[in-house]
């Protein structure tokens, strides 16, 4: 139990999540996180504007079930299979975040200053928050897929626009926090 | 009982999420700054393990829980969406730290702000699907 309460080290998460993979091709699924906001947009009626939502619905239910899934992992983990102990974080990341007036960094999962309910008192603080959701939305449907779908299933099946989609996700990233972030913080 | 399946695999996927903190902003912030290894160990083993299991399943052709052969569908070719939809994607999650997986994983340990990002991220999946045939792809 006190290996559980412990943060997992990346040789244990990274083969486990190997293992949610495999599952669900066992299960003649598979592992794509973002498809699902697709289907919650169908749902919601966007196939009377696009064409892009005209599917079976009933064909994709499994995977809302897997993020229902998730959503509970996420509280289980969090509330019953945790100690609250800070994260183990570079110094380096740690020193420069306080630098730029984050505080308590590494104290929770998230930091207060994007995540906080204060955020919400900010334009910039909802700025943020829909923004990136946005990049991420948009970007995972024109990508056609997302970390879990190119990086983990693509890569793992050798499939080149995966890779080009990873490299991809990186040029982003990097874009974000080297020119980006710096100009917010 | 197929629904239980689908959501034990999801449940562990969650648990794994927090308790490896690919949920945390931190990590995926540490990560584009080359950082630590930790996020690039996850991604790493998960791909190697990956690419062991499925060279297995075809190799011995391994059936699904319900006997019927496994198929992998191959990724549409298409290289510049990849490469452009990518890029869009990893300026969003550089922002936001979270993926469409730790979103909703974030959701269960109870970060509320992070609805607005899953609601914003459904907002742009739409517009992707109102301005998708305009698009190089």
């Amino acid at each position: 139990m006190e290996f559980i309460l412990q943060p997992w080290p990346w040789y244990v998460s990274g083969p486990l999540i190997a293992v949610v993979m495999l599952s669900l091709t066992y299960f003649g699924k598979f592992f794509g996180m973002s498809s699902n906001l697709r289907t919650l947009c169908a749902i919601g009626g966007a196939d009377k504007f696009s064409d892009f939502f005209k599917f079976d619905l009933k064909s994709q239910r499994w995977n809302l079930v897997v993020v229902a899934g998730v959503i509970l992992g996420g509280y289980l983990g969090y509330h019953h299979l945790r100690y609250d102990t800070p994260l183990a974080l570079s110094l380096e990341v740690v020193q420069d975040l306080e630098a730029k007036g984050f505080t308590e960094v590494g104290a929770h999962l998230v930091p207060k200053e994007l995540f906080g309910t204060q955020v919400l008192n900010t334009p910039k603080g909802w700025a943020i928050l829909i923004i990136g959701g946005f990049l991420v939305g948009f970007g995972a449907r024109y990508a056609g897929g997302c970390t879990s779908g190119h990086a983990i299933s693509g890569l793992s099946n050798l499939q080149l626009p995966s890779l080009i989609a990873v490299i991809g996700f990186f040029i982003g990233g990097l874009v974000m926090t080297y020119f980006i972030f710096p100009q917010l913080f | 009982m197929k629904n239980l399946r689908y959501l034990l695999s999801g449940m562990l996927f969650g648990i794994i999420a927090v308790k490896s903190e690919v949920v945390s902003w931190y990590r995926i912030h540490e990560m584009f700054l080359f950082k630590s290894f930790h996020m690039f160990g996850i991604i790493g083993s998960a791909i190697a393990v990956g690419a062991l299991g499925i060279w297995l399943i075809k190799k011995y052709n391994i059936k699904d829980v319900e006997g019927k052969p496994i198929v992998f569908a191959d990724k549409a070719p298409l290289y510049k969406s990849s490469l452009l939809g990518g890029t869009v994607f990893g300026l969003g999650w550089g922002l936001v730290g979270a993926c469409p997986g730790p979103m909703y994983t974030l959701i269960g340990t109870g970060i509320w702000s992070i609805a607005i990002v899953i609601a914003s991220a459904l907002l742009g999946t739409f517009v992707y699907g109102l301005v998708a045939k305009k698009l190089p792809h």
